[in-house]
């Protein structure tokens, strides 16, 4: 992949927090193509969120560089944030105003003249199904409408680029289906490209392709399914009270590698059904549980960061 | 920077501040409390301290021998002080709200000028202060007709009454600049109303809006070095039309008032401008 076509180019970006002095980001690179949905997945605390602050002009850029639509993002801030459409996290949306009111002042801080905003909401209330709420306060939402609300918003200026944080928060799965589906549609029906923060492996397999961090590195990135082919053949997962013990014996008795994680074993292998039936049948009182399948991307997780997806958010906390 | 660049920039300033103006104004309307909050308190200040404190008034040495001023007159300037500095903590106040739900960020995103979100908070707060004070001066005939203050003729002319409102909307500026600037490092309102308990309540009071404070050096001094001891006497000069009030250290002239309370808002202003362009940690919370 050519980074000069890229979109999105990220070139050993790092950033420490001034207060602590602890590092967020450490020399993170990577590229995103015109149209993609690229997702950024990493535990709290891996640095997604940053990354994202960073990207989307919050704070400013320390160590290394990144571009947007080939404008820099040090010393063409400006023209960055007109690129842009950014939708937080947090709502944005002011609750005391109505869904017209709000895309209509978000409209007008993006310059727009009165008509293209008259035009640009109709068109976006109708494309995201809103158009019988226009009136309704904000407060009065549900948090999947919200969130719709809140993604038409970010659209209004029509930017080449979405950069959504962690979108599906406070959503129900029935919401969080539907703003996958519009997403999708979004990309499919303009020349788009949205970036995604996210800590839910169901969501970042909806991506095209994914970067995952882990303590403020890049540990992977592809697509979820050459992630997962990158392992290979099968995973077991097996959950134990003494998981030194346990990888010792499964060494001894079936020369296989287990890597021992928090409270457990995962073990990869290239034909698992004859191990898996044989652990079952020896290590039977010695385990809580044991899963068996084809890897995921926890599984991917695991293998680069050497520990499950959880652990590092448990530690920091 | 081309003619086309920099009229594209000013049109982006002024839609960009104006909309965040409209916002604070239908926020303002839709929260009644607020509209009862500012005003309500100051009229009641100025019924009962106005009751209250005549009798132990003693006319201030810059009111011309033979004349007397009773203290609801002497009060009118600070009470309406009082209203603005009111007004316009509660509409800066607005900015931790504004970041803590999130709208805030969404704003800084922008490519909106910076100038832009600085104006339209302080545009917006000063359309709210300085309405709330004519409401307040609406009411003044209507107190005195029923008899809980004094007839205060403070109206002279056309013109003066202009230059009243022209004085009041500068005042104002300065104001909300100034809880701007006090507001946008804060990340509680809790803070908040510790600075305002410590700050700016004291600020007031010591701006010859409640007292003339002319017995003592030290607080002569503080009056004196205070910038809205200057908002207070401009209002004063200027609504105190019948009267020739002389220039005394704690009483300044019309012409330094307005000086000083334009130097004031200008220097807050810039301070608010430079306080959001900075990007760090405090705006993402």
């Amino acid at each position: 992949m050519s980074v000069s076509d890229s979109i999105i180019s990220v070139r050993e970006l790092g950033y420490r927090y001034p207060q602590s002095d602890s590092v967020a980001l450490d020399s993170v690179a990577f590229a995103v193509q015109p149209g993609e949905i690229f997702g950024l997945l990493g535990p709290n605390g891996s640095g997604k969120t940053t990354l994202f602050r960073l990207l989307s002009t919050l704070l400013p850029l320390g160590q290394g560089e990144a571009s947007i639509c080939g404008y820099d993002l040090k010393s063409q801030t400006a023209d960055v944030r007109r690129t842009i459409g950014v939708t937080f996290q947090s709502p944005s949306l002011d609750p005391h105003l109505t869904v017209t009111e709000n895309l209509s002042h978000q409209a007008r801080l993006y310059g727009l003249p009165r008509q293209t905003t008259r035009d640009r909401i109709a068109e976006l209330l109708d494309r995201m199904r809103l158009t019988d709420r226009r009136g309704d306060l904000v407060s009065t939402l549900s948090g999947g409408l919200k969130r719709r609300v809140e993604i038409a918003k970010g659209l209004i200026h029509r930017p080449r680029v979405l950069l959504l944080d962690e979108p599906s928060t406070g959503l129900d799965p029935g919401a969080r289906q539907d703003l996958w589906r519009y997403l999708a549609e979004l990309v499919g029906e303009s020349a788009l490209t949205i970036l995604v923060t996210t800590h839910l492996m169901d969501e970042a397999e909806q991506c095209k392709r994914l970067a995952i961090l882990n303590e403020g590195q890049l540990v992977a990135i592809g697509s979820p399914e050459e992630l997962r082919a990158s392992i290979g053949g099968d995973c077991l997962t097996i959950d134990c009270e003494n998981p030194e013990a346990l990888a010792a014996r499964l060494r001894d008795r079936f020369g296989v590698d287990p890597q021992v994680i928090t409270d457990g074993i995962r073990i990869q292998t290239e034909s698992g059904t004859p191990l898996f039936e044989n652990i079952i049948g020896e290590c039977r009182e010695e385990m809580t549980s044991i899963t068996f399948g084809k890897p995921t991307l926890e599984d991917v997780f695991i293998s680069r960061t050497g520990h499950r997806f959880w652990e590092g958010q448990q530690a920091s906390s | 920077m081309s003619t086309a660049a920099i009229a594209d920039s000013q049109s982006s300033l002024i839609a960009a501040a104006g909309t965040l103006v409209r916002r604070e104004l239908v926020r303002f309307l839709r929260q009644r409390s607020r509209v009862v909050g500012a005003l309500g308190q100051p009229v009641v200040f100025w019924i009962l301290f106005g009751a209250g404190l005549q009798g132990s008034f003693k006319t201030p040495s810059w009111v011309p021998a033979g004349e007397t001023l009773s203290y609801q007159e002497y009060f009118l300037p600070g009470i309406i002080a009082l209203i603005l500095l009111y007004t316009a903590i509660f509409s800066t106040v607005s900015i931790i709200e504004d970041r803590r739900a999130g709208f805030m960020q969404g704003v800084l995103v922008s490519p909106a000028p910076r100038l832009a979100i600085v104006l339209g908070k302080l545009i917006g707060g000063t359309i709210l202060a300085v309405g709330q004070v004519v409401i307040f001066l609406g009411l003044g005939p209507l107190l005195a007709w029923v008899g809980l203050a004094p007839p205060i003729p403070w109206m002279q002319s056309l013109p003066q009454v202009l230059a009243v409102l022209c004085f009041l909307t500068t005042f104002a500026l300065a104001m909300t600049a100034l809880g701007y600037i006090v507001v946008w490092p804060m990340s509680s309102t809790q803070g908040f109303h510790a600075i305002m308990m410590v700050f700016l309540t004291p600020m007031w009071l010591l701006s010859g809006a409640f007292f003339p404070g002319e017995g003592s050096v030290w607080l002569s001094w503080i009056i004196r070095l205070n910038p809205m001891t200057y908002g207070v006497a401009g209002l004063r000069r200027l609504m105190t039309p019948h009267l020739d009030l002389a220039v005394t250290p704690t009483f300044p002239s019309l012409p330094m008032s307005v000086g000083v309370t334009i130097l004031f808002g200008t220097v807050c202003v810039g301070l608010a401008v430079m306080q959001t362009r900075s990007r760090n940690l405090r705006n993402v919370q």
